[in-house]
């Protein structure tokens, strides 16, 4: 019953039931070939790297109240500065200049999320607001950076973050469980994440207690940019280009989704970082799911869809008392109210 | 320049009535939407100082021609936002209604047939939203998101190429031009759009159900408290939204005389900015549908001086909007703080 009742237990079935599908439908599910493992569990992990990136940045906004839906719009600005400046560079496959490039495309992500934060903590927007106004401009910034062209890069060292393995595992998975280690040892081993959900909880009484809610919340909307800054790097590493107009188009209903269904709510004031790694490798396990089981492709969002509208509703409590209360003799559910 | 030849009258008026108010201050709740006015006068006159052609009347009269889908969408959103909620779907909405309406047009289904039936998918789907909303509790943003997914899954999977539409109604609709003036017409789309927004603002002023949305938005623990019945308002929101965006859909069918399943991706966000812009409050219970359409007015005379320029690239429109959003969201934080 107790595991029945864990928010995360109805995400994990269908994850677990979407992966056993897989092992029946590919060719190959996990193998080692070229020193490397590869296999279709190999691809959902690389492939769910950028959408865990851009996640977890979510859930810490969203765990203080706050929504960013400006995510995808920094993926692409994130990926035109980087590949502006490697396709500027004399020689594209030098290490040290490649990596420089991307802490330059992170930072330029970073100060977006400054200006999300400052707008938010200091001037008093509503988040989805704020966020809004740099999802709309943001994609037209990236538009002018990339002179509205796709621009295409030649670099190894680049391509290696999104195709590249590093013991026999995927690098762009490794960053991806790196930055997970990485927030859950911040938020979990200190007393920040206790901050973060005093802070979703109310911003007022947590000011009142003696901390510094603002600086907070904008640090939030800082690494929640970062994140979405390198998500976009890796995305861009994997076409070898910036693109403008597609880059990390729609993420951000994604991102929020893969929180929701990592049950941490909207409201904030609460949050779950496994959860989220949940959320987002079900969404991108789903995603190749319905390519490996043949549907068609026209059906791909409807079959989506329908996985969606059922976790949302087997998520909603009122939902289960309602559909599946009437199921339960009444006695035992009056017995379970006084306790 | 006609908003500053506007005040004067208006001050010595006020003094008149009220002496101790010295200066004029409009009602605080209707700044936001004379400074979208003013914005709009603004830009208009300086399009006419810029471009030549620019003082047509057909200017005007196209700015509602090319945004009527828009205009339609943006009137059912006001309604879900003045409850507080929000609505994501109504771009797959309008999606999935141009994609069957051209479907069911080329199989050979009689037009007024088909018209009232897309309508009613629209609002099914809207209310359902709404029934889960609220009586399941999720959250507007995650229900309607789910919606946004339902609706364009099935669009997509009705037909993923642009279908063209033949019927002889719907072909006559798109030609037919009203005229206005010497050289001045406008399209059937046009006026659809124009009452939409006339019979919602009647409907938001003078209804009991005009003020039980503004009553939930206030706050809805306390309309539930007063009585009001919540849950048949708040469905019933969702349902107009639904309707709206579906009509939007019809619209579009009728302006392009196809459909197509990826039309009216990012209405929704084009919605939702239109309305702040044009003062109708996120968190609910205040603004109104002309906000909204004034609203609508600037976004489509961005586009509209955008075209005139000719050398400026469609990057900046949406820069433009980023900017306008934020003045427009600064000032109405800097209203409600005054009102405080």
């Amino acid at each position: 019953m107790t595991i029945l009742k864990n928010r995360l237990f109805w995400p994990a079935a269908i994850l677990l039931a979407l992966l056993i599908v897989n092992v029946f439908t590919s060719n190959q599910f996990i193998t080692l070939q070229d020193g490397h493992l590869f296999g279709t569990l190999i691809d959902i992990l690389r492939g769910s790297a950028p959408l865990i990136l851009v996640s977890l940045g979510m859930t810490l906004v969203i765990s203080t109240g706050g929504i960013d839906l400006s995510v995808g719009s920094v993926m692409a600005i994130s990926g035109a500065v980087a590949c502006l400046l490697i396709k500027d560079l004399g020689n594209q496959n030098a290490v040290g200049s490649v990596l420089l490039i991307m802490a330059v495309a992170i930072a330029v992500s970073a100060a977006l999320g400054l200006w999300n934060g400052s707008l938010v903590a200091i001037v008093g927007i509503q988040p989805i607001i704020a966020t809004l106004i740099l999802m709309v401009a943001g994609r037209g910034l990236a538009q002018l950076i990339t002179a509205g062209q796709i621009i295409n890069v030649q670099s190894s060292p680049y391509a290696t973050i999104a195709t590249g393995f590093f013991l026999t595992l995927p690098v762009a998975f490794l960053i991806a469980l790196a930055a997970i280690g990485l927030i859950a040892v911040l938020t979990r081993r200190t007393a920040l994440g206790l901050l973060l959900e005093s802070v979703g909880g109310s911003p007022s009484a947590s000011r009142l207690a003696g901390i510094q809610a603002k600086r907070i919340t904008v640090m939030v909307y800082v690494v929640s940019g970062a994140l979405a800054g390198l998500a976009g790097l890796i995305y861009s590493a994997n076409i070898k280009s910036a693109d403008s107009i597609y880059a990390g188009n729609l993420i951000e209903l994604d991102a929020i989704l893969a929180v929701v269904i990592g049950g941490t709510a909207l409201i904030g004031g609460r949050f779950s970082i496994l959860g989220t790694v949940l959320g987002a490798v079900l969404i991108q396990t789903l995603q190749v799911t319905v390519v490996g089981i043949g549907v068609p492709s026209k059906a791909t969002l409807l079959f989506k869809a329908v996985v969606v509208v059922v976790l949302c509703l087997s998520q909603s409590v009122t939902f289960r008392e309602k559909v599946f209360g009437r199921f339960k003799s009444r006695p035992a559910v009056r017995a379970e109210v006084p306790a | 320049m006609t908003t500053i030849d506007a005040t004067p009258p208006s001050t010595n008026q006020k003094a008149a009535v009220n002496p101790r108010r010295r200066v004029y201050r409009p009602n605080t709740k209707y700044i936001p939407i004379l400074a979208t006015l003013a914005l709009l006068i603004v830009m208009y006159v300086s399009g006419i100082a810029n471009y030549r052609n620019f003082d047509q009347p057909s200017v005007v009269v196209n700015l509602f021609r090319d945004n009527a889908v828009l205009l339609v969408v943006t009137v059912g959103m006001t309604f879900v936002i003045l409850t507080g909620g929000i609505d994501l779907s109504v771009g797959a909405v309008i999606s999935l209604t141009t994609t069957l309406t051209a479907t069911l047009l080329q199989g050979g289904w009689p037009p007024l047939l088909v018209l009232p039936l897309v309508l009613l998918l629209g609002a099914l789907l809207g209310a359902g939203m709404g029934a889960v909303i609220h009586y399941f509790k999720v959250e507007p943003f995650i229900a309607t998101l789910a919606g946004l997914f339902l609706a364009r899954g099935l669009a997509l999977f009705i037909n993923q190429e642009s279908i063209p539409i033949r019927d002889k109604l719907w072909t006559t609709l798109s030609d037919m031009r009203i005229p206005l003036g010497e050289h001045t017409r406008t399209t059937p789309t046009a006026v659809v759009a124009l009452s939409a927004v006339l019979i919602a603002a009647a409907v938001l002023a003078w209804t009991r159900f005009g003020r039980n949305v503004y009553a939930i938005g206030g706050s809805a623990d306390s309309a539930l408290l007063m009585g009001l019945p919540v849950a048949r308002t708040r469905i019933a929101v969702y349902t107009v939204s639904g309707f709206c965006a579906a009509l939007g859909g019809v619209l579009y069918t009728i302006n392009s005389t196809s459909g197509h399943a990826l039309q009216g991706s990012g209405t929704e966000l084009d919605a939702i900015a239109s309305c702040v812009i044009g003062g109708v409050l996120l968190t609910g219970g205040a603004g109104y549908v002309f906000g909204s359409l004034l609203g609508v007015l600037v976004y489509g005379m961005i586009g509209t001086i955008i075209n005139f320029q000719g050398d400026l690239n469609s990057a900046w429109t949406r820069i433009v909007v980023g900017i306008l959003l934020f003045g427009f969201i600064l000032l109405q934080r800097l209203v409600t703080r005054r009102a405080r």
